[in-house]
């Protein structure tokens, strides 16, 4: 049903229509309001049967998940930031058991400093963590992507991460078709678990192993993320069967076909890069779209494929590896190995900074002439950056790093807007 | 596109102001997007939400710095902030006052601009008379109707039905009329002077 709705109030439906048998939940935002909407709706009796388990933090959410999904329950959690951070050692354990839990995560800066705005170095902290991670570009797209990853996840008996843009698409109220009950049934059967712990037959999951079967174990988990390749693409033919749109997948190009110049990036950043790009276009740059859904497995050869043709390119991340640069940008560089196109990387929006169209105009125009560093800033404040780098050489005791910033752009508290 | 800013206190209402905004847009059949300026909601602390209003799909993400049409809550902000920072020089400006804007000493805010875009309206009073709690959402969105015919007044009262139910929801619905009525009524004063 067409509705007008919050991005997260839309997810805990989706969620609930995948009917998970345990959810767990502990706050954090963004990601809250999915999981407040789940417990309404299990307390209400609408979601059945379902155990909603209030515990004690994120740790505990990804403990609790690993041993009902371990014990045949569909097993959904939510978190961010922090939260995802603090879970650590119990998402590595779901990923290397091959549980199939689905988590979103409502993406947000990592501290410190501390700051509860939106970009992507939560999820792709976890990059590494033996999860899958697809990026939704609108609320639509998270909805589906959802109702996807449980099917994704239980195929291949391996853990999800719905990412969505916290705040943006979070606490954004747009238009979402929520699909029916009967479609999700029909696209998603029940749970039946490659392992399971069961009494009547009882088994042990999560044997010590060493260095004679490691990296065999090791190496199951790289190959399922590889049949991943396959299976994604197939999952979002049959969901476009099913609820009639196009959702999901590993890429998506937008205005590629005569491309000189593609920018690529992931999640909801991407409409705003496609209105920049319809703008360029209508003046007659040969500009287009690479979106990345499928972070985790990293669809090198589709990547390849969509940059082939242009003339170089832009990898547009909210992440950033410190000492490196791009994070996106390094794998991208790495599909395209050996064609002797020029990349370069931007990086934008960390900790919620707005990514306004102007500053994309010129960005990209200034890639179109190869004008770019290797690594770009998007819309640093290079005045303040240097004013803190001229007081560290004044002064041997120059004191916080944040605190100086704040003070000399004159601000007492985080500003909202 | 048409984009509205609605500037409020934490406490008013802002960011409901605009979801019910853009549930009336979408009652339509627009396309429509609301959403806040992300932050740790503080009563009484300055909050922005935003709304878009098109007939197609809305993909830009950045926050509305250009604005068509400002809603401001609450008077007191004038004091503290921008307001009406990128306005755009045709835009609305919507004010929750029981005074003029001469007597706010904003009369030079319509200079180069269409003066009778400019509206103010006692949406707290109303609030207090219709619903007995000053959240001037519901009278403000209604005032808006009539001040730019974007949407019209029975969506708005769609919304309210959506958002509230029972006295809450005939409160508020009397409120949006009267607000409605109230304006439509200055307006026709304006173009008659």
């Amino acid at each position: 049903m067409l509705k007008q709705t919050e991005g997260s109030k839309a997810v805990a439906e989706a969620v609930a229509l995948c009917r998970p048998e345990v959810i767990c939940a502990y706050p954090i935002s963004p990601q809250t309001h999915i999981v407040e909407a789940l417990g309404e709706m299990v307390k209400a009796g609408e979601l059945t049967p379902c155990e909603f388990i209030n515990v004690e933090s994120e740790f505990a959410a990804m403990s609790v998940a690993i041993g009902s999904s371990a014990a045949g329950a569909r097993s959904y959690t939510a978190t961010a930031s922090q939260g995802l951070l603090f879970m650590v050692e119990a998402v590595y354990n779901a990923s290397g058991l091959g549980l199939p839990i689905v988590m979103t995560v409502a993406n947000r800066a990592i501290g410190a400093p501390i700051n509860i705005w939106n970009d992507h170095s939560d999820s792709l902290s976890q990059r590494d963590s033996g999860w899958m991670q697809l990026f939704a570009e609108t609320n639509q797209e998270a909805v589906d992507l959802h109702i996807q990853a449980f099917r994704l996840a239980e195929e291949l008996s391996m853990p999800v991460m719905v990412c969505m843009d916290g705040f943006i698409l979070t606490h954004a109220f747009e238009r979402v078709d929520i699909p029916s009950q009967e479609q999700v049934d029909a696209y998603l059967p029940p749970f039946d678990p490659r392992q399971v712990l069961d009494p009547k037959e009882p088994i042990s999951i999560g044997a010590m192993v060493g260095p004679e079967a490691f990296m065999e174990v090791k190496y199951l988990a790289h190959a399922k993320q590889m049949q991943a390749l396959e299976l994604i693409p197939q999952l979002a033919a049959e969901f476009k069967q099913t609820f009639g749109r196009d959702s999901g997948g590993l890429v998506r190009t937008y205005r590629a076909d005569d491309a000189e110049t593609m920018i690529v990036a992931m999640g909801s950043v991407l409409g705003t890069i496609k209105d920049v790009v319809d703008e360029m276009r209508a003046e007659g740059h040969k500009i287009g779209v690479l979106g990345i859904i499928s972070y985790r497995p990293f669809p090198l050869a589709q990547v390849r494929a969509a940059l082939l043709n242009c003339k170089r390119f832009v990898v547009l991340e909210k992440s950033l590896a410190v000492g490196m640069g791009g994070i996106v940008a390094t794998d991208v560089r790495m599909a395209v190995t050996g064609t002797g196109l020029r990349g370069f990387t931007a990086i934008a929006g960390l900790g919620g900074r707005s990514i306004p169209k102007a500053s994309l105009h010129k960005l990209f125009r200034q890639a179109e002439k190869e004008e770019l560093e290797p690594v770009t800033f998007v819309d640093l404040d290079w005045d303040a950056v240097n004013k803190q780098l001229e007081r560290e050489r004044q002064n041997r005791h120059s004191g916080p790093i944040a605190e100086n910033i704040l003070h000399d752009k004159g601000i007492v508290s985080a500003k909202f807007g | 596109m048409f984009q509205i800013r609605i500037h409020g206190r934490g406490g008013q209402g802002v960011v409901t102001a605009t979801e019910m905004l853009s549930v009336a847009a979408f009652e339509e059949g627009r396309h429509a997007q609301a959403f806040p300026s992300f932050g740790s909601e503080r009563t009484g602390a300055p909050v922005v939400a935003f709304c878009r209003i098109d007939d197609k799909d809305i993909r830009l993400r950045e926050p509305i710095m250009e604005p068509d049409a400002l809603i401001i809550q609450d008077p007191t902000l004038l004091h503290q902030i921008d307001v009406f920072a990128g306005l755009k020089p045709d835009g609305y400006v919507l004010l929750n006052t029981h005074h003029s804007f001469d007597a706010l000493g904003l009369g030079d805010l319509f200079k180069g601009r269409k003066a009778e875009r400019f509206c103010t309206l006692p949406a707290t009073q109303l609030a207090l008379k219709h619903i007995g709690r000053p959240i001037p959402n519901a009278p403000l969105l209604a005032g808006f109707a009539a001040l730019s015919d974007i949407i019209k007044l029975e969506s708005v009262v769609k919304a309210i039905n959506k958002k509230f139910s029972g006295k809450v929801a005939d409160g508020n619905v009397a409120a949006a009329t009267e607000a409605y009525n109230i304006v439509k009524e200055k307006m026709k004063e304006f173009a008659d002077a």
